[in-house]
C-alpha cells in the first residue's frame, strides 16, 4: 500500500493529491477535505490557529492509517494536516483513500477522519475581535470514534 | 525530567517547556499534576482540574496511574481537537 502523511505549514494542491492516490488496481478514490469556518460560535473568525506535539503527530497519524490499512483493503492513503494560521476557506486537512471498490475507500476515510480529530495531538484555536479562544473537545467527536470500536 | 505544555495549559504555566527534577515520592502523571498544581497560581489553574488535562509520557498518550521517571518527557495538554 502506498502511504503518505505530513504535517505542514503549507498549503496542498487538492486535485493533485487526489491524482496520486491513482493506481491500476485502485477503482475507487475518495477525499475529505477540511477548511476553515468564517464563524466561531458566537462570533466572527478572523482566523484559526493550529498547533501540534511534533513528532507524536505523526507517529499518531501513522497508527490511525495502519489501523484503517488492517481494516480495510485499501491501494493508498494520504493524510495531510495543516499547522499554523489559516484564514477562513483556507484548506486545513487532506485525507484521501484508494481501494479496488467504493466501500473501503468510503468507510476508511471516515474513519481516518474520525480517529484524527480525536486521537492525534492537535489543537485549535479561534481568533476573533475579542482575542484567541481554545476551543474546546466535542463529545459528538469522541462519540463518533467510539462507533468504530464498538 | 522534560515537562512540555500545549493550549491553554501553556498559556497558563508561561513557558512551552521546562526542565526539572522529579521530587521524591512522586511516581505516576496524577501525582505530578498535582505537585505541579501546588507550584504557583498560575500552574494551579493549569493543572488544579484533573479532568481537564491530559498527558503523555514519552509521546504515548497516558492516564493519571502512568509511571514517570526523571528521564522522561511529560507533556500536559487539553484534550485534542484536530481534524
Amino acid at each position: 500500500m502506498q502511504t503518505y502523511l505530513s504535517v505542514q505549514t503549507a498549503d496542498f494542491d487538492i486535485a493533485s493529491e487526489i491524482d496520486s492516490l491513482k493506481s491500476r488496481g485502485a477503482g475507487a478514490l475518495v477525499s475529505f477535505v477540511g477548511t476553515v469556518r468564517d464563524s466561531s460560535d458566537d462570533a466572527s473568525l478572523i482566523a484559526l490557529w493550529l498547533e501540534h506535539y511534533p513528532d507524536m503527530t505523526e507517529q499518531e497519524i501513522g497508527r490511525i492509517i495502519k489501523a484503517a490499512q488492517a481494516r480495510w483493503p485499501l491501494t493508498a492513503v494520504r493524510v495531510i494536516h495543516r499547522i499554523g494560521r489559516l484564514s477562513p476557506t483556507d484548506n486545513i486537512v487532506f485525507v484521501g483513500v484508494a481501494s479496488a471498490h467504493r466501500d473501503s475507500a468510503f468507510e476508511a476515510s471516515r474513519y481516518i477522519m474520525d480517529y484524527l480529530k480525536s486521537a492525534a495531538p492537535f489543537w485549535k484555536a479561534e481568533e476573533t475581535a475579542r482575542g484567541k479562544c481554545w476551543v474546546d473537545a466535542k463529545e459528538q467527536d469522541l462519540e463518533a470514534m467510539a462507533r468504530w470500536e464498538a | 525530567m522534560k515537562l512540555v505544555y500545549f493550549a491553554w495549559v501553556r498559556d497558563h504555566t508561561g513557558c512551552a517547556e521546562e526542565e526539572m527534577s522529579l521530587p521524591k515520592g512522586i511516581t505516576t502523571v496524577e501525582a505530578l499534576a498535582m505537585h505541579l498544581a501546588s507550584r504557583s497560581d498560575a500552574y494551579h489553574k493549569a493543572f488544579h482540574n484533573v479532568n481537564a488535562v491530559r498527558a503523555a509520557v514519552n509521546k504515548e498518550f497516558a492516564t493519571g496511574d502512568t509511571i514517570v521517571s526523571n528521564t522522561d518527557e511529560v507533556a500536559f495538554f487539553p484534550p485534542v481537537t484536530g481534524g
